[in-house]
């Protein structure tokens, strides 16, 4: 057994598990937070992707104890009170999401790929190939991605706004 | 229509919760002292179970139970069955083979169940497993079809002489031997279907929760259909009498025709619970999902098309063999027979059709609907049929399909569907105007200067959804009615529920339901909410497949409107001292035409509870319910064309446009039919490109995890142009024909049309990957 300590959606939390215990499990067994889910247990189809300081992470691909001290942010995590995150309004305006199991993770990732492109100072413009091809560790089943692309590229814009008036 | 009405792009209802993390889904549920279940797999596609020894496990720390498959056949719970009744041409019925849910004796394939460890936690009850030592007997196995027909073929069950499920055939033989002997061409073409995974992301799970005071179970499960999950277990498999035995569906992640079938795990977990006397729950992972979610497709077909000397079909002949996997799932007998072989018309006026489909059992995972469930595989052998002939007989493949397009309706088919409307000329020629058809031929000269194989490939689908007339599938072997119900309940305060037996897991119902009670009393949608997946609250369903959740389920909540709208009128005119043939609804009020009297909605609502003023003799109250039965099958249908290149140097394909022209009949809700088609061309385009279950030749599975299979990623697809052409279903009064299953049912043989197009040959196989294409590019 370990104590884990973490910083989850700003709320610091202890736990005490299994030195085996993956860090999805911590999130949707003992903290209750289950918008992250597990789709496949081999890391391919990113249900389950969280940010561990600030980046997309597979969290049934990383032990609790390796993400000790760190801050996670979950799906739970990322609207302020009832205004959603740009990207959460994205997918619902783009009909970006259908049975919705893969959607937080989709949502984390594609929040972590228009960061990245947005910091990396190409001026934020992604294009759809881009985004296909880095949306390449999610899997839907339902979408065909159409939506889900449009919702990206469309958050990746609001975001730019959201961004510059800050 | 109205902003929220028929017809509007109403962003869903239930986005958010499912945007915020809040949505639940039976893993996300957890009860008081609930254990946890890890099933025990045969690692061998075929053996003798000789003894199970769980002593050493039982000795481990958290440990409650280990049960065995013997149990099961002690405590007389039931075997699986399949409830489909078909019956081989020698008059015979099909031969069901025996599938307990844990294998007391033999095991037939891969994944199959022998027993399951129940423990404090979902770790331990796997370290336990480990513990248990099973001791197998090896059985020569066999997977391939054509293999286990053959004589002195490894046999699965003594009640399937020479692995023969069924030898069935549909059609007139003589009448298509006649068309045969007078054609002036005949076109042949063999065809593969390949096997598929299901895959829908949220992996089966089952929470069954057993009350000993009330003799009460209750299952929380990932199904489609709760309601026939809750009949089928209580019915046949001897769990628990329906009244004491509550299912329900809450959030399901994808479905895809995958949870429609009750599977092994769910009744253990259900007998378990008793049986130790806590919760127990099973959530499968990713390999338990394609080693025993009932596979799609996988059939081996050899057909033959006569053609006249004006190039129009005068017969078809198909000879399809059809992997049922070890054992016949709920529904698996109906999918090659009724849904296969009945679409075999197409588009097109054939005189005489005639389809013989011989079932076949093989030590791999049951293969049962998924997403299109038989019409995939007809509207894949006729287009490419149809493709073949114009490339044998010369002509242009779109003026050969319209030279033989049927346009006369209604239609009746050799082969038992009467369609009733459509216009495939006008999806045709949608389809050809939006990629430009006239124009390719410039275009694939200017690729072939930059080195490239362009090609462009055609598929015009029809498809039989609306499942479905009860008495017309009663009289073809079906063990349950395909009707819907529906029931609307008014609260005093003029809010609604409607609660229906349809079963949301990504179709967006609690948003289109919505919008047919906005559209006819003109309240907002907030005021309505919809209830579903639950045994105890809604009366009755058959659940969500074929495409049947508009046509059938909303046309009972349709009904069950009128009958509420026909009592609030009787009360608005009683209150309004009116006629009740002088009362019009209008944005959420009670109107007598031609005058400024009005009620509002919540009024009489109130007043139907507060029954102080209603008129003589009528019971208070507002909350009407209807069960709709379909008249017919509806027969959405449509026209889709890709254009593509090939990579000579690599056989790596690459698409250029994706057209798709589709007939739904009315539209609810624009937006979310086009998220169907999206996701339905997917699973197409998936499987002509990516998509294969494989096995070995000793029924070793291959391809169990998404490593090894695989699924479509956003950068193996295009972007979608989508359009749509209208005629209205007359079948329901909604006009309604369905768009599930469109997408995965047309969209395979346009790939594949395109790529043969592109490469100059017309022999290539599902998957076309980039091996297989630069194979069939440098073959002699």
């Amino acid at each position: 057994m370990s104590t884990v300590k973490l910083t989850v959606n700003g709320k610091a939390v202890s736990v005490d598990v299994e030195d085996r215990t993956l860090l999805v499990h911590v999130l949707r067994d003992h903290l209750n937070l289950t918008g992250t889910h597990v789709g496949c247990d081999t890391s391919q189809c990113g249900a389950c992707v969280v940010h561990m300081d600030g980046k997309a992470v597979k969290s049934c691909t990383m032990l609790a104890g390796q993400a000790d001290g760190s801050s996670v942010t979950t799906i739970e995590g990322i609207a302020k009170g009832d205004e959603l995150h740009p990207m959460q309004a994205a997918f619902r305006d783009n009909h970006g999401l259908q049975c919705g199991y893969c959607t937080p993770g989709m949502i984390m990732s594609a929040i972590d790929i228009v960061q990245r492109h947005h910091s990396q100072g190409s001026g934020g413009q992604l294009d759809e190939a881009t985004v296909r091809q880095e949306l390449e560790g999610n899997i839907c089943r339902c979408t065909g991605y159409h939506n889900i692309v449009k919702a990206v590229l469309d958050a990746a814009g609001r975001m730019k706004v959201a961004q510059a008036a800050e | 229509m109205g902003v929220e009405g028929i017809g509007a792009r109403v962003v869903r209802k239930e986005d958010k919760r499912f945007i915020t993390g809040k949505g639940r889904y039976v893993d996300d549920i957890k009860l008081t002292g609930m254990t946890h279940a890890h099933f025990i797999r045969s690692p061998h596609a075929h053996a003798k179970v000789k003894k199970i020894d769980s002593s050493a496990a039982l000795k481990m720390p958290g440990v409650v139970a280990v049960l065995t498959g013997q149990q099961l056949v002690d405590d007389k719970v039931g075997n699986l069955i399949c409830g489909w009744a078909i019956t081989s041409k020698d008059g015979s019925p099909m031969k069901m083979g025996a599938w307990p849910a844990m294998a007391p004796e033999t095991v037939r394939f891969v994944g199959q169940a022998v027993a399951v460890v129940i423990a404090d936690s979902k770790n331990l009850a796997r370290d336990a497993a480990e513990a248990v030592v099973v001791d197998y007997e090896e059985l020569p196995a066999v997977a391939d079809m054509q293999a286990a027909i053959k004589a002195g073929a490894p046999q699965l069950h003594p009640e399937a002489p020479g692995n023969q499920v069924y030898d069935w055939v549909i059609g007139d033989e003589g009448a298509t031997d006649a068309a045969f002997a007078k054609a002036a061409n005949v076109v042949k073409l063999d065809v593969t279907n390949n096997r598929l995974a299901p895959n829908a992301m949220e992996p089966r799970a089952a929470i069954a929760d057993y009350d000993a005071a009330e003799e009460h179970f209750t299952l929380y499960t990932t199904s489609q259909n709760p309601h026939v999950a809750r009949l089928v277990l209580s019915a046949f498999y001897n769990i628990a009498p329906e009244h004491k035995l509550r299912v329900i569906a809450p959030d399901v992640g994808g479905g895809f025709g995958s949870k429609i079938f009750i599977y092994p795990e769910e009744m253990v977990a259900l007998w378990a619970s008793k049986k130790v006397g806590r919760p127990v729950k099973w959530t499968g992972d990713r390999t338990e999902a394609f080693l025993t979610d009932a596979h799609g497709r996988d059939h081996v077909t050899h057909a033959e098309m006569a053609f006249d000397a004006n190039n129009k079909i005068t017969g078809l002949k198909v000879k399809t063999y059809a992997n049922f996997g070890a054992y016949m799932s709920l529904f698996s007998s109906s999918v090659p027979t009724y849904l296969y072989a009945t679409l075999l018309s197409g588009q097109y006026n054939i005189p005489a059709i005639h389809a013989e489909v011989i079932g076949v059992y093989t030590n791999t995972t049951p293969v049962d609907a998924y997403r299109g469930a038989g019409r995939p595989e007809a509207s894949y052998l006729i287009e490419r049929l149809m493709e073949t002939a114009a490339r044998q007989l010369k002509v242009d493949p779109a003026q050969l399909r319209r030279t033989n397009f049927i346009t006369q309706f209604p239609h009746q088919t050799p082969v038992i569907m009467a369609y009733d409307t459509g216009d495939f000329n006008a999806s045709l020629d949608a389809a050809m105007k939006a990629i430009d058809y006239a124009g390719f031929a410039a275009r694939k000269a200017q690729a072939k200067s930059q080195g490239k194989l362009r090609g462009i490939g055609v598929s015009c689908y029809i498809e039989a959804c609306g499942i479905a007339p009860s008495k017309a599938v009663g009289s073809l072997g079906a063990g349950v009615g395909l009707w819907e119900s529906a029931e609307v309940r008014v609260n005093p305060v003029g809010t609604i529920e409607i609660l229906t037996g349809s079963h949301s897991h990504g179709q967006g119902h609690e948003t289109t339901f919505c919008q047919l009670v906005a559209d006819r009393l003109g309240v907002p949608i907030s005021q309505v909410s919809i209830v579903h997946g639950d045994t105890d609250k809604v009366q009755f369903g058959m659940g969500t497949y074929g495409s049947r959740s508009a046509a059938v389920g909303l046309t009972a909540i349709l009904k069950a409107m009128e009958k509420m709208e026909s009592k609030a009128k009787k009360i608005a005119a009683h209150a309004l001292e009116a006629s009740e043939a002088d009362i019009v609804i209008e944005n959420g009020e009670f109107k007598v035409t031609g005058t400024d009297k009005a009620i509002a909605f919540p009024m009489v609502a109130l007043a139907a509870y507060t029954a102080h003023n209603l008129p003589e003799g009528m019971e208070p109250g507002l909350k009407e319910s209807a069960f709709y039965d379909p008249t017919n099958f509806t027969f959405p249908a449509g026209a889709y064309i890709c254009e593509l290149e090939v990579d000579p140097g690599t056989g790596k394909t690459s698409f250029v446009n994706f057209v798709a022209a589709d007939d739904f009949g009315r539209l609810i809700n624009p937006m979310i039919v086009e998220g169907q088609v999206h996701g339905g061309l997917a699973q197409g385009i998936g499987q002509a490109l990516l998509e294969h279950a494989i096995y070995d030749a000793n029924g070793q599975p291959v391809t169990a995890s998404f490593m090894d299979y695989s699924m479509p990623r956003a950068d193996d697809l295009p972007s979608f142009n989508l359009s749509h052409t209208t005629t209205l279903c007359p079948g329901n009064p909604l006009g309604i024909k369905g768009c599930g299953e469109a997408g995965a049912i047309g969209a395979s043989a346009a790939v594949i049309n395109a790529i043969t197009d592109a490469i100059g040959k017309n022999d290539l196989e599902m998957p076309a990957t980039p091996d297989r294409v630069w194979r069939t590019i440098h073959a002699a």
